[in-house]
């Protein structure tokens, strides 16, 4: 890698890039390896790949990309051929490759349908079109549908995830091709420390952990606190159960978020930033390991950036997966080498943070989105979603929802339109109860408020958190005291342990909650419950300790009655928590088929052949596996 | 110096004091399990919570930590301080019920166990107050205690609970400790704490036991005073 200190050496590796992701001659094999796409797997589909490639002695460019974010079609791999649409097929398997190989070349798409085609490409940081068709698009492609009309992209809009799922995030020419590094020559050599500000700012970007912090006037205060040395950080410690959106980014587009600190740096005067990442993103540290080394070659991390005199170097820093880490001041103490535990917020981290310096933190989506807001300006970005929220927000949409996956859409969408238009709605027909938001520490927001459009303000206001940007779906076989109680657990175990209102506090609520589960619920527990809350509000030491209720006091605000039959009627509508509930078999829809019978691990499910089937309420543990396997729907919960 | 209000009282103090310092200076009193004079503040008992009014904002804060602002009114007795503080009381009770310390402090708050937090069985009485960890820290300088785990498996005690490498048997973590969690037994010329039993020195004038060997060594290094001019007990001296 040369030297990249001058807009020529900047314009001509985005060519280079360019030519990659654009191929003139060679086709273009693109797969998907975020860690999800892994998991589906991806990584043996790359294998088989390769070695048909071999075996057939074709030099097609083998690549891999980050993820398109549909985890439910995933493994994603994408065909660019010279001139034609790209190509995405979804759910690819071994035995598929040959299949795959032989309608490219053969420019037959008849025996696998791709998933989608798309004709151009666009640069978010550039606002210009790449087409990748020349001339007219060949018969076998025109029937095939474009990928802004399938629903789970139709209301995306893809900023943060500009280049997740198209760029090979270990080619730095490719992100450059994107527009990257070009926001970063802008404010180096053209715009003054104070103007950066002045257009986050206008943007109107907040910050993406959670707390919605206006992100240009922390970074004034940062460049006002007093001090010679100071630090920009990035918050890489995602620890929501559910939650995957940093990790996409960090481990499909690693550069994006180098440049938004080297930007933040710049305005607030810091030499040295530090990447906060868990351990347990093993692909998304190497990344970004291997994009700070190309970086610091090219000249774009060390000294004389773009030979503007400003100077700038990022060391990761890798955590050991501690939730509360992402707590800023336990993240700051966890970076000092010490255990991370809060400390209470009476100094700001803008004036004594990290070693006691002046230190700005901010997660990976809102580092990323920086390079957007000086590229395109503050303005354009404060266009996009609601006056009091700009931009888009990342979410993963998981649970029993249709389309799984990490989906971007501007703020001010709808909840109705992400999990009926994106995410496609319930899955096997059932019907939406919840979501639940902001992870742990959030909180569920119930169907009757389906119309609510996502926003840092609305989703508080309804009693939930924005938070990070997990979002699970939850239908009407979800119990909402069984829900408040995993989170609950999750916050247990979570918990540093440091101030009494929290360690404790957290584990009381815990073992009511299972009380209530078990059918120990007693008159009063309620009331209970929301007096613990109010006292580990304002006694705990951190925002952890005082959002920990929240998965209780939302699920009691609106679903307070669930509680109630749980504690007086000893019911569980949902069906899920076990001692409330009983099989039964109906005697009429039973025909004797014996497939309960042969799944029962207890022997409680009895009969004989061709005769109604019973349940031995002595026997059984409520494992489901009768409930599951009956075809005629004759197991019924009670 | 600025002038504040403490529950009803004009006050004026010193810049930089805490509120719970500049309150019990003037006669008020705020509970409190993890404070003490020869460490530095953590906030983790959360006893000593405060209600502020700071314009239009009310707000609870840690006393212990918080320190003094001109035109800042405190309410130390608040509904708000109140509850989070019978809370906490409850909590420890369930968390160390053989604990006199936590019963009597109860008892002096008027405050009775919550009956539907279960009482511990593990006999403990370790409320985290962190004063022995930090004693040994910040005063010590050895650092033999810590925390270990987080949430409710987080632990007090030595690395991997044996018996610790660096620990010199002073038995400051003891003596600080306020609820006898942390418990040092002797015979004539031995010493037991943490898990470890030291030789203690005999005075080389009157023959007295009176310190560990291990800590006159920790001393002598630390000040360069010799071992010989150590081993007189301070009676004798």
């Amino acid at each position: 890698m040369s030297k990249i200190n001058t807009l020529e050496a900047l314009n001509k590796a985005a060519k280079k890039g360019q030519d990659a992701l654009f191929p003139a001659k060679k086709i273009r094999i693109a797969v998907g390896m975020a860690t999800n796409s892994i998991a589906a797997g991806a990584r043996s589909v790359y294998e088989a790949l390769a070695e048909e490639l071999k075996n057939r002695n074709l030099k097609f460019e083998l690549t891999q990309t980050g993820s398109m974010g549909f985890d439910s079609m995933e493994p994603l791999v994408d065909f660019v051929v010279p001139n034609k649409p790209r190509l995405s097929f979804g759910k690819a398997t071994v035995e598929k490759v040959p299949v795959l190989l032989d309608q490219v070349v053969n420019l037959n798409l008849d025996t696998e349908q791709p998933f989608y085609r798309v004709d151009e490409q666009e640069n978010i940081l550039s606002g210009e079109k790449t087409k990748y068709i020349k001339g007219r698009i060949p018969k076998a492609f025109s029937g095939i549908p474009l990928m802004e009309d399938i629903p789970f992209y139709k209301k995306q809009v893809k900023i943060v995830t500009r280049n997740c799922g198209i760029i090979n995030p270990g080619s730095m020419e490719e992100y450059i091709a994107r527009g990257g590094y070009f926001a970063l020559y802008k404010a180096l050599t053209e715009m003054s420390p104070d103007q950066v500000i002045d257009e986050v700012i206008a943007s109107g970007l907040r910050g993406r952990g959670g707390g919605g912090f206006p992100t240009g006037l922390k970074w004034r205060s940062c460049r006002d606190a007093k001090g010679s040395v100071k630090y920009v950080i990035c918050n890489g410690d995602e620890g929501d159960p559910g939650a995957y959106m940093d990790r996409s980014v960090m481990e499909g587009d690693p550069h994006s978020v180098i440049e938004g600190m080297i930007i933040g740096a710049y305005a607030i005067g810091a030499k040295q930033g530090y990447i906060y990442v868990r351990n347990e993103y093993p692909l998304a540290v190497a990344n970004l390991t291997k994009a700070i080394e190309q970086a610091k070659k090219a000249g774009l991390l060390g000294k004389n950036i773009f030979n503007s005199g400003f100077a700038f170097d990022i060391k990761i820093n890798k955590g050991a997966g501690a939730f509360v880490c992402g707590e800023s001041t336990a993240l700051v103490a966890s970076l000092e080498g010490k255990a991370g535990e809060p400390k209470a917020k009476y100094t700001h981290m803008v004036e004594h943070g990290l070693w006691d310096r002046p230190t700005n933190i901010n997660n990976v989506e809102t580092w990323n989105n920086v390079p957007v807001v000086i590229a395109r300006g503050g303005g354009w970005f404060a266009q996009i979603g609601t006056k009091t929220s700009s931009g888009t927000k990342v979410f993963s949409l998981v649970g029993k929802v249709n389309n799984i996956g990490l989906v971007e859409v501007p703020m001010g969408t709808t909840i109705k339109e992400i999990v009926y238009d994106v995410g496609g709605g319930i899955a096997q027909g059932k019907t939406f109860k919840a979501v639940q938001t902001g992870g742990p520490s959030g909180g569920c927001i119930p169907g009757s408020l389906i119309d609510l459009p996502v926003g840092f303000d609305e989703l508080g206001k309804a009693g939930s958190m924005m938070g990070s940007g997990g979002m699970i779906v939850m239908d009407n076989t979800t119990c909402m005291v069984d829900i408040a109680k995993y989170f609950v657990n999750f916050l247990a175990k979570e918990s540093c342990g440091k101030c009494t209102p929290c360690r404790e506090g957290i584990r009381r609520m815990r073992d009511i909650l299972e009380d209530i589960c078990a059918g120990k619920g007693q008159e009063g527990d309620i009331d209970l419950l929301k007096d613990m809350s109010d006292a580990m509000i304002d006694g705990s030491l951190c925002a952890l300790g005082g959002s920990a209720p929240n998965p209780v006091l939302s699920t009691l605000r609106y679903f307070q009655e669930e509680y109630e039959a749980h504690i007086r009627d000893k019911k569980c509508a949902a069906g899920v928590c076990k001692a409330l509930i009983k099989f039964r078999v109906v005697e009429d829809k039973c025909n004797g088929c014996g497939k309960c019978r042969k799944v029962c691990p207890t022997r409680a499910a009895k009969g004989l052949r061709k005769e109604v089937h019973e349940i031995d309420q002595a026997l059984c543990i409520q494992c489901r596996a009768c409930y599951e396997v009956c075809a005629f729907n004759a197991i019924i919960i009670e | 110096m600025v002038d504040l209000v403490i529950d009803g009282k004009n006050i004026q103090a010193k810049k930089g004091k805490t509120l719970l310092t500049v309150a019990r200076e003037n006669g008020i009193e705020i509970p409190t399990l993890c404070s003490h004079e020869s460490v530095e503040n953590s906030g983790a008992c959360r006893l000593c919570v405060v209600e502020i009014t700071k314009g239009e904002r009310k707000k609870i804060v840690t006393s212990c930590l918080y320190t003094v602002e001109d035109g800042l009114v405190v309410d130390t007795k608040s509904e708000r301080v109140l509850k989070v503080r019978r809370f906490v009381m409850q909590l420890l009770m369930a968390k160390c019920p053989t604990s006199d310390v936590v019963r009597d402090l109860a008892a002096k708050m008027g405050i009775a166990p919550e009956p539907r937090f279960k009482p511990n069985e593990d006999g403990k009485k370790c409320i985290f107050c962190r004063l022995c960890v930090k004693v040994c820290e910040e005063v010590v300088g050895v650092s033999a205690l810590g925390f270990f785990s987080r949430g409710v498996d987080k632990g007090m005690g030595t690395p991997y609970r044996e018996p610790s490498s660096v620990c010199i048997g002073c038995g400051s973590c003891a003596y600080i400790c306020p609820t006898q969690q942390i418990v040092m037994s002797s015979t004539e010329d031995t010493r037991s704490i943490c898990g470890k039993t030291f030789k203690m020195k005999a005075c080389s004038v009157c023959g007295r036991y009176f310190a560990p060997e291990d800590q006159l060594a920790f001393i002598s290094e630390k000040t360069g005073v010799s071992l010989e001019a150590l081993s007189v007990c301070s009676s004798c001296r």
